[in-house]
């Protein structure tokens, strides 16, 4: 057990866990999206879950750092809070705010996100996003929708980490990239099941049940 | 182990004599040879085309002569590059410059075929002589340094022999003969750093590799080069892919690797084909796969080409892109070294870094510390581009400053233009104005003023270029080339750039300024890959040194450099304007020129598409058309009711 101070609690934790499941196994909350409990490697893109550590210029990923003994984290001062704040600004800007007509109201991660950073939902310092329209039905059991979707990877990485093969895969660019099935080679046919666990992990309306 | 050296040695000294001998066979003859840059600036020139002229020559007047392609000499201003070396017309190795088909035709006859060197094309002698002007005596060629160019454009890249003649491998056999900790000793004391664009001692990364416990170790040779305007990696393995073999060879010596991965981008069909070429001569002569010159010591190195993304010049994302995956960048730790290509510790090297090694393994690092700078010690390679009277490659020692290199070796500013910035590190780097031309040139001096070394693109602007639309530029680069899976770098860059596009439209907003400073720090901090963390760079370093011209364009809706198409008009003086002359009329797109009643110009504001074309065909004597923002300023001329005839 390695013992750690996060908020000037004690806490105790097992060897090898990062610092943001330290802290939400002790009910400390730090702000994050893309992790999922017992990912192997954390893809640390969603820039959420920064916290300061005593000792260490910048803010880090809590994600990304593996719980020492002795250390001093604080998840709750200025700078931490000024770039989650950022961050979910970003991120609220390219995702298509329109709650009362999204399955995903009131059980959202991003409103729970917004409600904790006290962020509006549609930021003042970025232009409203343009919705595209594009939903993806090529999926036999869910559908896509591209303008609620804010690319925090859960469908493809805890996917890949369970079933060794993703389901989804990223493609395009920049600002353009999109979340697509991947389908299975010919003859192999698509787990049902493992594609609904994808709707369930996802934060916001993004991947819907067909029907 | 004794005993074992002197069979390397030996194996060695077969190549090395054979090779020789090829060589003096070469270069002894009196039969003349016609040395031709054919690397993919060559090419771009028309050196194909010159060679086709060369051969069908003289085969027409049955002349006898070798043709002997040769990489990149760097000159790209002067290309297509041709030299000549006829011994029996006593006079050195002339080289030519833009040596078209027609002037290819032109030497054959009357250089070859007859007796005159035609010295009205040559760039100069390739030695000194008391007849011809060496090239030496330029400052573009005796200003330079070359370490890691030195063989480029001597030798045939298609041929080991030639680099085996001149020297090359030579390291490979004393490293082989060292332990493999003082290779590392060697590396680490010559001071050598990364010149992929950090600058992280290469020594070091080299020593955490070998200290890893593993069975099986990688190197591999990023030549994913992607920054606008820089081609050193490619020219390096289009003229001289050995140099970088042998030092791909000495790392997975040092540190204990089996297997080599050479990266380059498949944008680069000429050096993947001579890279490929070059890694089959290696291993027909034993200098790659088993037991290396009889050595206990095995290596082999495969060729991978990227398709195409900036991104995977980032470790991690290369890694990701040769495991077969999306080019995606993971965090680091773990580094590449403990953690790379598929789990093994591995070695990322860039083309210059790992081109460098064998020199410093043949001379000692004592002689590659006597070069450049204490804390940055050799030379660096600058692509420069862009506003100068010599683009091209040039190799200089570390520490020399930006005025020499742009003024004094590349000629300066052409068109009795000003010089306005340089940027330099591509989209990642920053544009530097001219109070800091006097700053030398090394890692640490350039990031302290706000730009970075980077792999070595340049691209020198003069007082035509407005500095919003260069940041837009780069901005808009990295935010196509974002891989898009952090939010910063994915978001943050495309709202940098959407504001950046609203300025040169003429659309700031007062408060525009603050938000591109937040913006850029935040992304600056919070992106989790080198592409995030350093795409805003140019954003920042433009609006530190050149704030007045975002503020112009704001405020005023002018911009100052006369850029911004829909920030600026064209108008056509009229007391410049030629009585008669109808070349604008005839360029125009849109036909928006019409004729004035006492027969001259006018530019019919409506119809306007800011093309330029108008500006560039007005010949120089007139030079009338001009232009001016913001656009309301331009002179009214009344376009008549009644069309005017031009030619009655």
């Amino acid at each position: 057990m390695i013992k750690l101070y996060i908020d000037n609690w004690e806490i105790h934790a097992t060897e090898g866990i990062s610092v943001l499941q330290a802290a939400l196994d002790s009910e400390i909350y730090i702000p994050n999206l893309c992790w999922v409990r017992e990912m192997t490697d954390p893809p640390a893109s969603c820039r959420l879950c920064f916290v300061e550590i005593a000792g260490r210029p910048a803010p880090v990923t809590a994600c990304t750092t593996i719980v020492e003994n002795d250390m001093e984290v604080h998840t709750d001062t200025e700078a931490v809070r000024e770039l989650q704040r950022t961050s979910l600004k970003l991120l609220l800007s390219a995702h298509h705010v329109d709650c009362g007509h999204c399955p995903a109201n009131k059980k959202c991660e991003l409103q729970n996100l917004a409600r904790f950073l006290k962020v509006k939902l549609k930021p003042a310092e970025f232009p409203t996003y343009q919705p595209t329209g594009l939903i993806d039905t090529s999926h036999p059991h869910l559908d896509y929708n591209r303008d609620r979707c804010v690319l925090c990877g859960r469908c493809v990485n805890a996917c890949r980490d369970k079933n060794g093969r993703p389901l989804f895969t990223f493609a395009g660019r920049g600002s353009e990239t999109i979340v697509t099935p991947l389908f299975p080679p010919a003859g192999q046919a698509l787990d049902k099941d493992a594609s609904l666990v994808c709707v369930d992990l996802c934060p916001t309306g993004a991947l819907t049940r067909k029907g | 182990m004794a005993q074992n050296n002197d069979r390397i040695n030996q194996a060695l000294q077969a190549l090395r004599e054979k090779a020789a001998g090829q060589w003096r066979e070469f270069t002894g003859s009196t039969i003349p040879r016609i040395h031709i840059g054919m690397a993919t600036c060559g090419l771009a020139a028309g050196a194909q085309e010159t060679r086709d002229a060369f051969e069908a020559q003289l085969k027409k007047d049955n002349i006898q002569a070798v043709i002997h392609p040769i990489g990149c000499h760097g000159h790209c201003y002067a290309e297509p590059l041709v030299i000549i070396d006829h011994p029996a017309s006593g006079l050195p190795p002339i080289m030519y410059q833009k040596v078209n088909e027609g002037k290819a035709v032109m030497l054959v006859k009357n250089f070859l075929k007859g007796n005159d060197p035609l010295l009205e094309h040559m760039y100069g002698a390739m030695e000194e002589s008391d007849t011809i002007p060496a090239v030496m005596l330029f400052p573009r060629f005796n200003m330079e340094k070359r370490v890691i160019m030195d063989k480029c454009g001597r030798i045939n890249p298609a041929d080991i022999n030639e680099y085996l003649a001149l020297g090359g491998y030579a390291a490979l056999g004393a490293a082989l003969s060292l332990a493999p900790e003082a290779i590392v000793e060697t590396v680490t004391a010559s001071g050598l750093r990364g010149r992929g664009g950090a600058g992280f001692p290469t020594g070091r990364k080299w020593q955490f590799a070998a200290q890893q416990n593993a069975a099986e170790k990688v190197v591999v040779c990023n030549a994913d080069e992607g920054d606008p305007g820089a081609y050193m990696d490619r020219t390096i393995l289009e003229s001289n892919p050995h140099q970088v073999i042998e030092g791909m060879i000495i790392c997975a010596r040092a540190i204990g690797a089996g297997r080599g991965v050479m990266y380059v981008r498949a944008e680069y069909p000429l050096a993947v084909k001579l890279v490929t070429r070059a890694l089959e001569q290696a291993r027909e002569l034993n200098l790659l796969g088993q037991n290396i010159l009889g050595s206990d010591f095995s290596f082999d190195i495969e060729v991978f080409q990227g398709s195409g993304a900036f991104v995977c010049g980032e470790e991690t994302a290369l890694i990701r892109s040769v495991e077969g995956y999306r080019g995606m960048p993971r965090h680091r730790p773990p580094f590449p070294v403990e953690h790379g290509l598929n789990g093994r510790p591995t070695v990322i090297n860039n083309v210059k870094t790992l081109a460098t090694i064998a020199p410093i393994i043949e001379n000692g690092a004592e002689w590659f510390r006597s070069i450049g700078t204490e804390k940055s010690p050799g030379t660096a390679i600058f692509s420069i581009v862009g506003h100068v009277l010599y683009p091209g490659l040039v190799e200089i020692p570390m520490g020399e400053t930006l005025r020499s290199l742009i003024f004094d070796i590349c000629g300066g500013i052409p068109d009795k233009r000003e010089f306005k910035a340089v940027q330099i590190g591509g989209p990642s780097g920053g544009c530097l104005p001219a109070s800091f031309l006097d700053t030398p040139i090394d890692f640490d001096s350039l990031t302290a003023a706000g730009a970075m070394m980077g792999s070595g693109g340049m691209v020198v602007m003069n007082d035509e270029t407005c500095m919003v639309n260069v940041a837009r530029y780069f901005l808009d680069f990295t935010q196509k080339e974002s891989c898009g899976k952090c939010t910063f770098c994915r978001i943050g860059t495309r709202h940098l750039l959407e504001i950046l596009d609203r300025i040169t439209k003429g659309q700031g907003k007062p408060e525009d300024l603050a938000r591109l400073e937040w913006l850029a720090a935040a992304v600056k901090q919070g992106s989790l890959c080198g592409l995030g963390k350093t795409a805003p760079n140019p954003v920042i370093t433009s609006l530190k040194y050149f704030r007045q011209e975002y503020e112009a364009h704001i405020n005023d809706g002018v911009c100052p450099a006369l850029m911004c198409r829909d920030l600026i008009a064209y108008y056509i003086d009229l007391d410049k304007c030629a009585r008669g002359c109808d070349a604008c009329v005839g360029c125009c797109p849109t036909e928006a020129i019409f004729t004035t009643a006492n027969r001259k110009k006018g530019i019919d504001q409506e119809k306007c598409i800011k093309c330029g074309e108008c500006r560039h065909v007005c010949i120089p004597l007139y030079n009338a058309v001009g232009k001016a923002s913001p656009p309301g300023t331009v002179p009214m001329i009344e376009k008549p009711k009644v069309p005017v005839k031009d030619n009655d």
